[in-house]
């Protein structure tokens, strides 16, 4: 669990660091760069060789998370078969730290939707419009405009802030937990370990809160 | 009767020579050789797992969920051992000296000379396991001083030496459970010693989960089952603590030896009320910066901050001035009592007196200001600082006394008062631990061998371990190698079935009866009796007293007990009252025992015998003797003398002065 | 300390043996004084209840001053009781206030069987010290207490490991009813010591395979048991023990 979910965490820092691309549209930097930046390090991402050999172990990784996570939550609950009639509750634990599995299970809800609206086109479909640049001589998906049309749905941007939601908090447990299942015993480190951890988890989740925001509320757009 | 065995040769070789020449069992015939070991406290434990390294097989057994339960765990402040880590002029000699004097001179030479020698091996062997003994800096073990020694000999570690030991012991134990050499059984309780030709060859134990009884046989018994100081009700002993398997092994025969010495420990947290369950031990090392004081006034009402200090009778410091609040043990827990018994007492039960720590506050607190160069401090600062510097020394132990009684020691004194803590008395073992029943030992506080009339501080670890793992790995060779022929005798043999008719039909009995009274209430009623009576001073009125209304509590118990439950089911109710009734007899002949010593010695004071300044009085000349009880039937005992010599040490009297 | 009597309700976990359905009995329990201890509470009503002819309440407890590790209630949820770093035998009862409903159960895990009422069985913490929980020294082989130095923070470390009192609370509040506080507890006390070396790796990987066989929850490091261990261990033992086990696993040649 908590290999394939450093795996994970690594995944995410390239993900939000690529996606954090579209701000360049914000007023501040470019307002008209109409996803231009944001597309071309999608196009990379989507051709080169290594990255899509890595796309297969990013699924294998999610693939293992998944169900070593159902795996263990179900050996985990047998474990007692009579339950407390008063339970424990937060008096010993947060609450987040005893739901990483139903966690988990929103954001594989999540996942699975937000594949479907963007994975898919991009990769199966290809029912993507093109976008052209450096004077026509790179011609890529133009994935931006695809995010801005979803974003417009406002079930959707309240899916996805769910979905990061339950990103957060299952972070908040899992960040620092992989680090001590791995072993690491040392108080200073398991405390630098748990700074980091929730510095890295309010960052990029709030990153990825921003993107849906910021196309609903037309903070970026490809029509500049 | 009474043959201590004590080999011949001086003092300082005796053992030696012993080892050199006691017969040995080659390790094919320990493989046949099997040995019951009842208790697993520090004795039991160490025991059983010493004769199972050496390949005999055992069986023990302990009435707790798990051997690591034993009330050895409970010990807070270490371990003797003449190391002589600190330089500072120890030495087995030193120790065995202070052993023999400490225990008032009733003690045998020979043997503590024996637990001095061996105590140096009990440190390595603890530290070899893996006990986690306070260290200094540079890495070596820790000592401090305590009960008034002149030597820093103690080890420890923090306030839990004897869990740490114990966890040592019981992990060997363990060990040697997976390696298949002991085989434990855990929830069980020996109710009977089973005897073939004079011999003790096994038990009847009862499953107290199942209530089955089973039988056990061993080539020998070991007790290794603890003290008797439950027979008080009240006590700093674990609630299961029981004189039972002791008894059991009593009424076969073998003698019990000066049942009246009991150790009564002066800072105990006191008696709240009836419903008072077990009493809480506080480290005697809060006397050394605590005054302790009870108001003049008799019946007093104000609260203690209300009192002032001409209306304040530091009663210690008043009766013994030179010593002060340090006097010993005994000393202190008498005074306390004369003084609650003369209606002085404080709290809402009157049985406490205060311990004061607001002096101690204003004086760490007045040195800590110079020390910080605050020359005019205001009285809060010195306060405040004073308190930091208590809490530094005695934080851990102020946090229990607040958690127990929900007042805060810093702000209003404590109130302590003594409670029955150790009990010297025990069966009777010769110089190899056997009791007077061949092939039945006595390990540990179960025996009464080793303290004499008074035990000091930090001895109590060291006699159940050097019994465990040091002496009964030698000393039972000598019997076994004799029974290398006898086979494992089958359990239908005619003296099991007897003896587990004997022990079923008296839980039969004891489950007929049912009647109007508790377990817990007529235990109380015991307590009660042995505590006015036969508690910290005695008299021979008061003893004879005791002894009528023992027997005629024995009789109710036996004719009015309640007991709920069924026989074969878990049932505590049930357990209890064997142990109760045990301790009922126990009790009759510890005011036997009392009142035939008729000297004041040790734990044992008797009113009658004391110098004008009320010290104890020993009577040597009459009374230099361990008192054996055999018991001869009901409420008849006869008593066998042996006579204690002194070689080497030279007896006089205690003195304070 | 003003003292004071209170009315309270228990409703408590009553349960003939291991084989029978367990059910709660509600109890009006009338003149507690809040200088009792919560055991001494729970006396005075098995005094009542024997008086009435009825069956008192089975429960496990011995030394009564939180060392021995014996009693073990969940009380209103929480092992041990509300007060923090606390046994049940050392909670008192002016924690309550008149009128209160308590709701005292067993400790709750497939390895913990009921024995009857509140008693469960913990023989499996035994096995798991049996596992691999010492360190192999026959009596008389040991060398000289002071050979071997040992740095005052790594004793230190290995003491406060060492103080588990093997009570079982962690156990009772793991939502994955895991045993890691109790066996990392012994793990670490032994390997932060250099006697424990030479059966360091094998010592891991037994005791952590008997946790799994005698069927206690893995760890998902929520803290809980950190929280209700009565003798404060804390969770960094668990990490500790996770490195023991997997560089004793890599190392391993099987």
């Amino acid at each position: 669990m908590a290999l394939t979910g450093i795996f994970l965490i690594s995944f995410l820092l390239i993900h939000v660091a690529l996606n954090a691309c579209l701000f360049n549209d914000l007023s501040w930097f470019n307002e008209h760069d109409n996803g231009s930046m944001f597309n071309r390090a999608a196009h990379f991402m989507g051709n080169s060789l290594i990255i899509r050999i890595l796309e297969f172990g990013l699924f294998a990784g999610f693939i293992v998370h998944i169900v070593q996570g159902y795996v263990v939550e179900a050996r985990n609950r047998s474990r007692r078969s009579k339950g407390y009639q008063v339970s424990l509750g937060s008096r010993g634990s947060k609450w987040y730290s005893r739901s990483m599995a139903l966690l988990g299970t929103l954001i594989l809800l999540f996942l699975i939707v937000h594949v479907a609206h963007f994975w898919v086109p991009s990769r199966i479909t290809h029912d993507l419009e093109e976008a052209s640049y450096r004077n026509n001589t790179v011609q890529v998906h133009n994935l931006f405009l695809r995010m801005y049309e979803v974003f417009q749905q406002g079930w959707v941007v309240i899916l996805y802030l769910l979905g990061v939601g339950s990103l957060t908090f299952h972070l908040f447990q899992g960040f620092h937990s992989a680090w001590r299942s791995l072993g690491v015993h040392n108080r200073k480190y398991l405390a630098m370990l748990q700074s980091l951890g929730y510095v890295f988890t309010v960052v990029v989740c709030v990153l990825f809160a921003l993107m849906p925001l910021s196309m609903y509320f037309h903070w970026v757009n490809p029509y500049n | 009767m009474l043959d201590a065995k004590i080999p011949a040769g001086p003092l300082e070789k005796k053992w030696e020579d012993y080892k050199s020449h006691v017969k040995l069992v080659n390790p094919a015939n320990k493989r046949k050789l099997e040995i019951i070991v009842i208790g697993t406290g520090l004795a039991g434990a160490s025991a059983a797992a010493s004769l199972g390294e050496l390949g005999y097989k055992v069986k023990a057994f302990c009435f707790q969920d798990s051997p690591r339960r034993a009330h050895s765990i409970a010990a807070q402040g270490g371990i003797n051992a003449a190391k002589n880590y600190q330089n500072d002029g120890d030495s087995v000699f030193r120790l065995f000296y202070d052993t023999i004097k400490g225990g008032d001179y009733r003690a045998r030479e020979a043997n503590v000379y024996r637990l001095a020698d061996v105590s140096r091996n009990i440190i390595d062997q603890c530290v070899a396991q893996g006990v986690p003994f306070a260290r200094e800096y540079g890495g070596l073990l820790s000592n401090r001083s305590f009960g008034g020694t002149q030597v820093q000999r103690t080890f420890y570690a923090a306030g839990q030496t004897g869990q740490q030991l114990l966890i040592g012991a019981y992990q060997s134990l363990e060990r040697q459970v997976a390696l298949g050499n002991v085989k434990m059984y855990t929830r069980h309780e020996m109710l009977e010693v089973v005897m073939v030709d004079g011999k003790a060859r096994g038990i009847i134990a009862r499953d107290l989960v199942s209530g089955e009884l089973e039988r056990h046989f061993g080539h020998a018994v070991l007790l290794c089952s603890g003290g008797y100081g439950n027979v008080f009700y009240l006590s700093t002993n674990a609630m299961g603590s029981n004189v039972t398997a002791a008894w059991k092994a009593h009424k076969k025969g073998a003698a019990f030896g000066n049942p009246c010495f009991t150790q009564i420990h002066p800072t105990c947290i006191p008696v709240t009320g009836d419903h008072q369950s077990k009493l809480t031990l506080m480290s005697e090392s809060l006397r050394n910066d605590g005054r302790i004081w009870v108001p003049k006034k008799q019946g007093e009402t104000r609260r203690p901050g209300e009192i002032p200090e001409e209306e304040r009778d530091y009663y210690l410091e008043r009766r013994y001035p030179a010593f002060g609040n340090l006097v010993p043990r005994d000393v202190a827990s008498r005074a306390a009592k004369e003084r609650c018994d003369a209606g002085y007492g404080v709290g809402s039960s009157k049985q406490a007196v205060y311990l004061d720590y607001a002096d101690a506050i204003q004086r760490y607190g007045k040195i800590e200001a110079s020390k910080q160069g605050l020359a005019n401090a205001d009285a809060a600062t010195i306060i405040k600082l004073g308190k930091d510097v208590v809490k530094e020394k005695y934080g851990n132990l102020f946090d229990m006394y607040e958690k127990i009684t929900g007042e805060n020691p810093y702000e209003v004194p404590m109130r302590i008062y003594p409670a029955v803590h150790y009990t010297m008395g025990g069966l009777w073992v010769d110089y190899e631990l056997m009791t007077t029943i061949p092939g039945l030992y006595a390990l540990g506080e179960a025996n009464f061998s080793d303290h004499g009339a008074n035990r000091l501080g930090a001895s109590a670890l060291m006699q159940g371990l050097a019994d465990g793992y040091f002496v009964i790995p030698y000393t039972i060779g000598n019997y076994l190698a004799d029974e290398i022929r006898v086979n494992a005798i089958p359990t239908d043999h005619p003296a099991f079935v007897e003896a587990e008719n004997e022990v079923r039909s008296r839980i039969e009995k004891l489950m007929s009866i049912q009647g109007k009274h508790t377990v817990e209430s007529m235990h109380k009623r015991l307590g009660k009796i042995m505590w006015d009576k036969c508690g910290m001073a005695r008299n021979a009125q008061g003893l004879r007293e005791a002894i009528e209304e023992i027997r005629a509590l024995k009789k109710e118990f036996w004719t009015d007990i309640r007991i709920p439950g069924k026989i074969n089911e878990f049932n505590p109710e049930l357990d209890k009252a064997g142990r109760v009734a045990d301790f009922i007899e126990l009790g009759e002949l510890m005011c036997l025992d009392a009142l035939q010593r008729e000297e004041s010695c040790g734990g044992h004071f008797r009113e009658e015998f004391q110098t004008e300044e009320g010290e104890a009085l020993r009577q040597d000349d009459q009374f230099m003797y361990v008192a054996a009880w055999q018991m001869k039937g009901e409420h008849e005992w006869e008593l066998h003398k042996e006579e204690l010599r002194y070689d080497v040490v030279k007896p006089s009297a205690r003195s304070y002065k | 300390m003003e003292h004071y009597n209170m009315k309270l309700t228990l409703k408590v976990w009553r349960q003939e043996n291991k084989n029978t359905a367990g059910r709660f009995e509600t109890y009006e329990v009338a003149d507690i004084s809040s200088e009792m201890s919560f055991l001494e509470m729970f006396d005075v009503l098995n005094d009542r209840l024997i008086e009435a002819g009825k069956d008192p309440i089975a429960f496990d407890h011995d030394c009564r001053e939180g060392i021995c590790g014996m009693c073990s209630m969940h009380i209103n949820g929480r092992p041990h009781g509300p007060w923090h770093a606390t046994t049940t035998c050392q909670l008192h009862m002016r924690a309550f206030k008149d009128g209160d409903t308590i709701v005292v159960e067993p400790w709750r895990a497939n390895a913990f069987p009921v024995i009857k009422d509140l008693a469960v069985d913990r023989s499996s913490f035994d096995r798991i010290i049996q596992a691999g929980g010492f360190i192999s020294v026959n009596t008389g082989n040991a060398q000289d207490g002071n050979a071997l130095p040992i740095d005052k923070t790594s004793a230190d470390a290995s003491f406060a490991a060492a103080s588990c009192i093997g009570c079982g609370a962690c156990v009772a509040a793991c939502k994955n009813a895991s045993a890691s506080l109790f066996t990392a507890a012994k793990v670490a006390h032994l390997a932060l010591l250099p006697q424990g070396e030479p059966e360091r790796k094998l010592r891991v990987l037994s005791m952590v395979d008997q946790m799994e066989k005698e069927g206690f929850g893995s760890c998902t490091f929520t803290g809980a048991c950190e929280a209700v261990c009565p003798k404060e261990i804390s969770v960094t033992n668990i990490s500790m023990m996770h490195k023991e086990y997997l560089v004793a696993g890599l190392a391993s040649e099987k």
